[in-house]
């Protein structure tokens, strides 16, 4: 794609963004707009680790449950909104810190285990330490803050509140897919043992990369919370941990568009689908599965080869063999 | 000062006893290659040096400094480069990203997660260069997937140049290669500058003995025979382990 049709896209993109609330106008759609914008600052906070650290976390629903609660709790003891986010933030990074120094002490499989039992100790918490968290009732929050006196009550301005935020996040994203850090964690991922020899701090690296991913699970978390205006434990289970590694994975790991589809995907099974189909989790596992036997590398990626690919036929007989894997887009 | 010396080094793997009391001392600006038949402990003896391998017991000096305990990657800082004999470098990368990256790793740099890798000219210019110097300029945007095997050894040895170390140590820099791709690598490694004292491993010694200032022969984790070049072939213990003849 040449840079000016690029520019294009972002544009149009951008537009449609803002515009949403004017041209869905049902309130509805629009809140599952919002949701879809949240979960997706969850998966590419997810995809941090994912795809270009390639460390499969099975336990950042205890991370997004640890802010959500965090800040629920503290609304519900009388403090306001300027004290409950920035702990929830802190609380958050620093559990995410205490899990990266646990389970940063394996990759592959056994990361996945730990930060699944990590995960799940959070969860305990939530469910069975009731004089804490009030159990299985979960905690409610009167009511959502409001930004230099404009009101997050409503449906639009939530949505507006959510886009900015995922704005920055996905500005964050870019900025560290391009840097030099960015650079070094895929290094990390390829080839640990080398990136070692060549003088980085592999530990460090996929370190640091923990912290960053946990301050967007965190914001991601307060999102929900005030979506919701309401956190229970079931948002900490492991069913939360699987959904955000679905929305990577079909989306596309490493890449940025890839978790946002995937993420869009899920909202819109969990909340439209479902009104019209009663098993709409039958639904969502057939697209899973169609997505991995024809798109493996994810829905995004798997788009750009097709697109590639076609135009390439296209232009008719000049096609040449694709020598690119189609994992550029990814990268 | 010696550039690398290697006392009473000992490695085991359980009861197998890759490294038996290695004594090592090497020159700064020597060429030394490492001889021995497969599976005499020259990589082994590599790893502990680069510290891949934490040694059994004894200790290693580079430059007078103690490296024996420290990490392999601060030992990146203070001037080892070394080639793998397996191929491990960056495949959906571009040939100048695998040195960039190579750069990065002893620049400060590579904390940095605000700016613009592409954007940064010098560490492009420089890997730029040290592409020329390994005659790949002309590829220097093409992915590494892309390239030959002879192309990836080339590779190798302009990441480990462009971190300009004082102590470069090279695992069979020869194999696999075409008699071509052979004499090409060969013009590489005798224009490196004196500057950089050169360990070689290398199983091809008709390629590399031109190459070397001195030999050591391993055989079994041990050093049977050390030694200038006609000194070494012409040791009948060399011929004995070595040569086979």
């Amino acid at each position: 794609m040449t840079a000016a049709l690029q520019r294009a896209a972002i544009v149009l993109a951008l537009f449609v963004l803002a515009t949403v609330p004017v041209w869905v106008a049902n309130p509805y759609y629009v809140n599952i707009a919002s949701q879809i914008l949240f979960w997706a600052i969850f998966a590419l906070a997810l995809n941090v680790l994912i795809g270009y650290a390639g460390l499969v976390s099975l336990g950042h629903a205890g991370l997004f449950g640890m802010a959500g609660y965090t800040a629920g709790l503290l609304l519900a003891a009388g403090y306001g909104h300027w004290l409950a986010i920035p702990a929830a933030l802190v609380a958050t990074v620093a559990t995410a810190a205490i899990f990266a120094v646990l389970s940063l002490r394996a990759t592959g499989i056994g990361f996945l285990m730990i930060t699944l039992a990590l995960g799940q100790i959070l969860w305990g918490i939530a469910y069975r330490w009731a004089s804490l968290t009030n159990g299985d009732n979960g905690v409610n929050v009167g009511s959502r803050p409001a930004p230099f006196g404009f009101s997050l009550a409503g449906a639009s301005s939530f949505y507006y509140a959510t886009l900015v935020v995922f704005l920055l996040c996905l500005v964050s994203m870019l900025l560290f897919v391009r840097s030099p850090f960015g650079a070094a964690l895929r290094g990390t991922r390829d080839q640990p043992r080398r990136m070692n020899t060549l003088g980085y701090n592999v530990w460090l690296c996929r370190f640091l990369a923990f912290l960053f991913s946990g301050v967007w699970t965190a914001t991601a978390g307060l999102l929900f919370l005030y979506y919701n205006q309401f956190v229970s434990p079931q948002i900490v289970a492991l069913q939360t941990s699987a959904e955000a590694l679905l929305m990577v994975i079909s989306g596309g790991t490493a890449t940025l568009l890839g978790p946002i589809a995937g993420a869009a995907i899920v909202v819109v099974m969990k909340n439209v689908v479902s009104a019209y189909v009663e098993r709409w989790n039958l639904v969502l596992g057939v697209i899973f599965v169609a997505i991995i036997s024809f798109m493996p590398e994810g829905l995004v990626p798997g788009c750009v080869r097709l697109a590639r690919t076609g135009y390439r036929a296209a232009r008719g007989g000049r096609a040449r063999p694709a020598l690119s894997a189609p994992t550029e887009a990814g990268r | 000062m010696t550039a690398l010396a290697l006392k009473d080094l000992c490695k085991a793997f359980g009861g197998l006893q890759v490294t038996r009391n290695v004594n090592l001392s090497v020159e700064p600006g020597e060429r030394r290659l490492i001889i021995g038949p497969n599976g005499a402990g020259k990589t082994t003896l590599f790893n502990q040096i680069t510290g891949d391998l934490k040694p059994s017991s004894g200790s290693i000096h580079v430059f007078g400094r103690d490296i024996t305990r420290i990490a392999s990657r601060q030992r990146a800082h203070i001037g080892i480069a070394r080639t793998y004999q397996i191929i491990t470098l960056f495949a959906r990368d571009t040939l100048l990203r695998n040195v960039m990256l190579a750069l990065l790793g002893l620049s400060p740099l590579r904390w940095n997660p605000f700016v613009d890798l592409e954007r940064q000219e010098h560490l492009r210019e420089r890997a730029k260069a040290a592409l020329a110097r390994v005659g790949l300029a002309d590829i220097a945007e093409r992915r590494l997937s892309e390239t030959s095997y002879g192309e990836r050894r080339r590779v190798e040895i302009a990441m480990a140049l462009a971190q300009e170390p004082k102590l470069l140590l090279l695992d069979e820099p020869f194999a696999g290669l075409s008699a071509d791709e052979r004499r090409d690598v060969r013009g590489l490694l005798a224009g490196i500058p004196r500057e950089v004292t050169i360990i070689m491993i290398e199983h091809d010694m008709d390629v590399a003995l031109d190459l070397a200032d001195r030999i050591t022969l391993l055989h079994f984790g041990e050093v049977i025979v050390e030694g200038t070049r006609a000194e070494v072939v012409e040791d009948p213990r060399t011929r004995e382990v070595y040569l086979g003849a």
